[in-house]
């Protein structure tokens, strides 16, 4: 394709990509370089049903002209990525100097909030995509065995897990695991622990939320596969089962290979969709022990006070990092492919 | 405060001002949105205000437990998403610190002659809010249950953790206490309420700086620790409204919530012999201190400063239809404590007065308070989980709310 005709088939899309992508990533940068006005407080006199006293309350006029004066907020360069709430180096330092063990500065270190939200979410990433490949997999090569009457509704009962809303999806598990609930009351039966909840304890809620994760994330790489799995070739296969290859072997020595390079692609997607997981956290109230880096973000706009703009900003740029960190050998990879087949 | 709350639930004496008569009922026009909690009390108070606003206005009331997280950014917007929004004391701050909701001075000398004095929440001598009812978190008990294990009613949480295990021990339930510890506003807010129960200060005086990481601290933290041990091993997802399902499922025996739950629990619905074994209790103190450990508040409507003139007065003339109606009042006298005029109290109001004659604090209304209710409603939890000590738990609070009150520019 020449070089022009290129450009022009390209820019509608790549005006899209920067107006709603680019510009939104460069405000939320310029938003994390800054933080909010400093409030100035005063002492007033306040009535209630309870009665009168004296309390601090903010000054809003002088307040709003320190925010009129500076609409941005204060500047404070990268101090916010620095604070405890992000990458902690004061926290990380003294920890280094203080601390008498390895495991006793990795506690240290992984009890901070940024550290703990990227180690869940990271093991939620990689816990998640490799069960939802080798599943979705195996359940399109089921299914393409199927005969044509079958298929259909099949199809519609797998990809149902990802037709469903996210939040309601884990809200609905979210009271099956309840004590209470058909799940929840099973286990505590089958291993005779009528105090087992799959609620308090961090490692079960994190085994919960993989599970949920594999569950909604499989259709997905079924739907891809199974798509892929219609462009195998058939004279190959053909040929090796006049060789006598058994239906493992077709399947190891053609098919895989063949949809090696939609693999990568659902690994890529995958990971990118894992590593800003925050539905599940919320619907199965588990924010108390499983934090993820967009869940800090989404609380740092829905907290019940001002919206932290710039911490949210900030946590903003450090997810885009990590997923960009994330996705370099998967790119890498993808690009020498791309290089050996021209 | 003793004569001042006694005065407020006895008094038939009408101490509204004079001026201004209009009648604040039959809107005819302009739009009614109104952000509130969800519980039953508020539905009954919205559906007072429905049929005080008429047929007239356009009218719609969103009922959330989120409605904590949502109010900044709803109210923020210009205009508004919502005209209005039911307040307390713990909430008004976080609203006033960003200006979200306006003055009421010229509206209520319009239309609120109906109103009590101590009704009008008078900041810096401007009505911010319109008060309804007062609230606070108490202790309920199954008095066949007790009786039959011969525990009296318990008055301090060391009574309430030995008549705990006693059930439990007696095989009549597994998890005989409930309380709301679901990770976030309400863990936060029950160590709010242990840690007052010790006798514990948030604040250096006078200023943003935290002081929890104390002796009542960790004492207070290892209290809501041994009360943990006796609940549903499912505390940490479980809310206000969980916990009073798991009292109508009859699974609990005592617990400590809010007394506007009466409005739901002792209704019509449900199992009618858990109804008639409940029993409302003062809230325990704790420690050896005399103080119970809960707080006070007061519930209220503020109107939304980014929304037209038209529709604030639209709101505000609903909202006080239903905050000064008599009839709802005494047609509902254990949904709440009502703070209007010509109310006269149902038999469930007796803890909310005992614990203000005890000398319970009302909810600290302090600009920052949210931003260290926050912290504490996500730090914790480790600590209850058993994964960290309680000294290391309130270092992180003290942390976290640090980092972000000097994001806030409070610090």
């Amino acid at each position: 394709m020449p070089h022009k005709t290129f450009f022009w088939f390209f820019f509608p899309s790549g005006l899209a990509m920067l107006l709603f992508i680019g510009l939104p990533i460069i405000s939320s940068f310029f938003q994390s370089l800054h933080i909010e006005p400093e409030q100035i407080l005063m002492e007033v006199e306040k009535c209630d049903p309870f009665g009168c006293k004296t309390e601090t309350k903010v000054d809003i006029e002088a307040t709003s002209k320190l925010q009129e004066e500076q609409p941005l907020g204060r500047f404070n360069g990268l101090g916010t990525y620095g604070d405890r709430n992000h990458l902690a180096f004061d926290q990380i330092k003294e920890a280094w100097n203080n601390s008498a063990s390895m495991s006793d500065f990795i506690d240290i270190i992984l009890n901070l909030p940024f550290y703990k939200a990227l180690l869940f979410t990271l093991t939620f990433c990689f816990a998640v995509t490799p069960p939802v490949v080798v599943l979705g997999f195996i359940v399109a090569l089921s299914i393409n065995t199927l005969t044509k009457s079958l298929k259909g509704p099949t199809i519609f009962g797998v990809i149902l897990p990802m037709i469903v809303t996210p939040l309601i999806g884990s809200l609905v598990l979210f009271w099956m695991i309840d004590a209470k609930g058909i799940l929840g009351a099973t286990i505590q039966y089958l291993f005779d622990d009528p105090n087992l909840s799959l609620k308090s304890s961090s490692q079960l809620t994190w085994i919960t939320l993989i599970i949920y994760g594999i569950w909604h994330n499989t259709p997905f790489a079924f739907v891809v596969f199974y798509a892929a799995l219609q462009t195998v070739p058939q004279d190959p296969i053909e040929a090796a089962i006049i060789d006598g290859a058994s239906r493992y072997e077709r399947v190891r020595h053609i098919v895989i290979p063949h949809l090696y390079p939609v693999a990568t692609f659902i690994i890529l997607i995958c990971l990118m969709d894992n590593f800003r997981v925050l539905e599940p956290i919320i619907g199965f109230a588990a924010e108390g022990v499983a934090q993820s880096l967009s869940w800090m973000i989404y609380n740092d706009l829905r907290s019940e006070n001002k919206m932290l703009f710039g911490s949210a900003g900030a946590t903003s740029m450090l997810t885009i990092i990590g997923v960009a960190f994330l996705l370099t050998p998967v790119l890498i990879r993808t690009w020498r492919e791309f290089r050996t087949e021209r | 405060m003793k004569k001042l709350l006694i005065a407020l639930l006895f008094s038939f004496v009408s101490t509204s001002a004079f001026a201004g008569g209009h009648s604040p009922c039959g809107v005819t026009d302009g739009s009614i949105k109104i952000l509130a909690n969800e519980f039953t009390t508020y539905r009954i108070f919205m559906d007072e205000v429905k049929s005080c606003a008429g047929e007239g206005a356009d009218f719609s009331v969103t009922h959330s437990v989120d409605h904590n997280k949502l109010q900044v950014a709803a109210l923020s917007a210009n205009p508004a998403e919502f005209s209005a929004k039911l307040v307390t004391n713990g909430s008004i701050t976080t609203l006033m610190n960003d200006n979200l909701i306006r003055p009421l001075d010229d509206l209520v000398a319009k239309y609120g002659s109906a109103l009590q004095d101590n009704q009008k929440i008078v900041i810096d001598g401007k009505i911010y809010a319109i008060a309804f009812m007062a609230n606070a978190q108490h202790l309920w008990y199954r008095e066949s249950i007790l009786n039959d294990l011969g525990i009296a009613v318990p008055s301090t949480y060391e009574e309430v953790i030995a008549a705990a295990e006693k059930i439990k021990a007696s095989g009549k339930m597994a998890n005989p206490y409930a309380g709301a510890f679901k990770s976030g506003w309400n863990v936060a807010q029950e160590f709010v309420n242990m840690y007052l129960g010790h006798g514990g200060e948030f604040f250096k005086a006078g200023s943003a700086e935290v002081s929890i990481n104390n002796d009542k601290g960790v004492a207070a933290l290892n209290m809501m620790k041994r009360l943990t041990e006796v609940s549903n091993p499912d505390f940490l997802t479980q809310d206000t409204n969980a916990v009073k399902e798991e009292w109508e499922s009859g699974n609990v025996a005592l617990m400590h919530v809010w007394n506007s739950g009466a409005a739901s629990l002792l209704d019509d619905e449900g199992d009618q012999m858990i109804k008639a074994d409940t029993r409302l209790a003062n809230s325990p103190s704790v420690g050896g201190g005399s103080v119970p450990a809960t707080t006070l508040w007061w519930d209220g409507f503020g109107i939304a400063t980014n929304t037209s003139d038209e529709n604030a007065e639209a709101s505000f003339r609903a909202l006080l239809g239903a905050a000064t109606s008599t009839e709802m009042a005494n047609a509902n006298p254990n949904a709440t404590i009502w703070l209007i005029d010509g109310y006269s109290p149902g038999d469930t109001a007796g803890p909310v007065v005992d614990a203000a004659n005890r000398g319970a604090a009302p909810y600290p209304s302090l600009p920052y308070m949210s931003l260290l209710h926050g912290a504490l409603s996500t730090e914790i939890v480790e600590f209850l989980q058993g994964n960290e000590s309680a000294e290391k738990a309130l270092a992180d609070v003290e942390a976290a709310y640090v980092a972000k009150a000097t994001e806030q520019g409070f610090l």
